[in-house]
């Protein structure tokens, strides 16, 4: 599970104080809010890339507040995806699991997988700039559950696409729920993605993070 | 009725054309463009092959060629190192104090170079310097070829990678950073692959910089020919004798330097569309 007590940060001259939020093991939470009141900027705290100036961050129950980003076991999809955009669709997938030693045996066996599930099979050698919007999401997603992360954290990945990849896109993250029971906190303003996919909606309003039901 | 009376009072919309805008851009673009076209085209006017060649026969010019190729070439290895981990630090850490550092790093790019010679010369007369001097000679010797040209190099250089690495968005490294990076691992395999263009450009700024560096080598490292002469020199030399050939010879062999190297960046640089800052 997620689990943040009494967490402050700040960026610059924004600053959260003394948030606390959970998300159960396994469930699909959303983090909600209108623009500019600090989704991202929590999102980044949980994963250690940002400097927070006080409370606690566990995931899973192990405390992990001050471990930097590598050592946090979580999957992170930012905002437009991030890809690398001198590496293969194939050397994303593999990326991680490059950095943990894994065997090449192993290594291509994971691609292989996330590539089937993912159906990102015709794609393996291509670059990200020949992929289209709603390839580049799945890659992203692909990339960051290569390594099994206990946690996935997903900023607004489906505000950039159309309506028809968007709909493709919420049956992917379904489909990641059921495969991996991987715990999610998915960031965005669309009420509409969180009525398809929430266990448990968490609305950040005034420096606050209050649950809502489903 | 009245929405009509309303639109046949109305003056009729200016008609002016664009086209003196247009005539205007094209002008200057070609008044600066054919300064530098006629500029060549006098020089190459003014020699001949045969003045060329037997310019690259003496043994000074040769020499002069062999110095500034090497010292070039070093000086633009040394700013690739000295520059790629400052404009990092510039680009992504914000620390007390960045403007000034920002600043001077900038200094040697506005100095007027003989007083960026004069300096290094006075520098290395301190007690520091001379202490230095006694494992290594510096001032008037060959070494001091290159401190001068890195100097402003460098400056060049620095300024290239932090505009490098303040265009290429943090986020990759973040990611990288969750997939299980540390930061120089972050660094090697995310940021600096996404960079090499703009070390290229970096590079060749900096390599065009030390080729043509005069002013400071003239009063650092001197203009002793077989030791210290560098082309700039040697064209400086030659005028001052009055062989006029012979200089604008070796400038046009600079010329054709510069120019093979720029065109070489270009072609590299079409080949992928991704290219930012050429």
């Amino acid at each position: 599970m997620i689990s943040v007590e009494q967490l402050s940060v700040r960026v610059g001259h924004f600053a959260l104080a003394n948030v606390s939020f959970s998300v159960p093991t396994g469930q699909h939470g959303f983090l909600m809010g209108k623009t500019g009141t600090g989704k991202t900027t929590l999102l980044e705290a949980l994963c250690g890339l940002r400097p927070i100036t006080g409370g606690k961050v566990s995931l899973m129950g192990r405390e992990v507040t001050h471990l930097p980003p590598a050592a946090r076991g979580i999957g992170l999809v930012p905002q437009d995806g991030a890809l690398f955009p001198h590496l293969t669709v194939r050397e994303h997938l593999a990326f991680a699991l490059a950095l943990r030693k894994w065997a090449p045996a192993a290594v291509e066996q994971r691609v292989q997988e996330l590539a089937e599930w993912l159906q990102l099979g015709k794609l393996l050698s291509r670059k990200p700039a020949g992929l289209s919007g709603g390839e580049a999401q799945r890659v992203a997603l692909g990339r960051a559950l290569s390594f099994r992360p206990d946690v996935l954290c997903l900023d607004e990945p489906l505000s950039a696409l159309d309506e028809e990849t968007r709909a493709e896109m919420c049956g992917v993250l379904q489909s990641v729920r059921a495969h991996t029971g991987v715990t999610i906190l998915h960031v965005t303003h669309s009420l509409a993605d969180a009525r398809k996919l929430a266990d448990c909606v968490l609305l950040l309003k005034d420096g606050q993070v209050v649950r809502r039901e489903a | 009725m009245n929405a009509n009376t309303s639109a046949s009072s109305k003056p009729p919309a200016p008609r002016r054309s664009d086209w003196p805008f247009w005539a205007g851009l094209w002008l200057l673009a070609a008044f600066y463009t054919l300064l530098i076209v006629a500029m060549l085209a006098a020089d190459a006017a003014f020699t001949t092959p045969g003045q060329f060649w037997r310019a690259l026969q003496s043994r000074e010019i040769r020499y002069a060629i062999k110095l500034s190729l090497a010292s070039s070439g070093l000086t633009t290895i040394f700013s690739l190192w000295v520059s790629v981990p400052i404009g990092y630090l510039l680009a992504r850490v914000n620390f007390p104090g960045k403007a000034l550092v920002d600043a001077i790093l900038d200094i040697p790019i506005v100095l007027p170079p003989l007083v960026i010679g004069l300096s290094l010369l006075i520098l290395f007369q301190t007690p520091p310097g001379q202490f230095v001097q006694r494992f290594i000679p510096i001032t008037y010797a060959i070494p001091s070829v290159i401190i001068a040209q890195f100097t402003v190099a460098c400056a060049f250089a620095v300024r290239t990678m932090r505009t490098t690495f303040d265009q290429i968005n943090p986020r990759r490294e973040q990611v990288a950073l969750t997939l299980g990076c540390r930061r120089s691992q972050a660094f090697w395999l995310v940021v600096l692959p996404e960079a090499r263009r703009g070390v290229l450009t970096a590079a060749t700024l900096a390599w065009a910089r030390a080729l043509g560096e005069f002013g400071p080598i003239l009063v650092f490292a001197g203009a002793t020919r077989m030791k210290t002469e560098v082309l700039p020199t040697t064209v400086f030399l030659e005028l001052s004798v009055g062989n006029l050939e012979a200089a604008v010879a070796v400038a046009l062999l600079m010329v054709a330097a510069a120019v093979t190297v720029l065109v070489l960046i270009r072609c590299y640089g079409a080949e992928e569309p991704m290219g930012k800052l050429l």
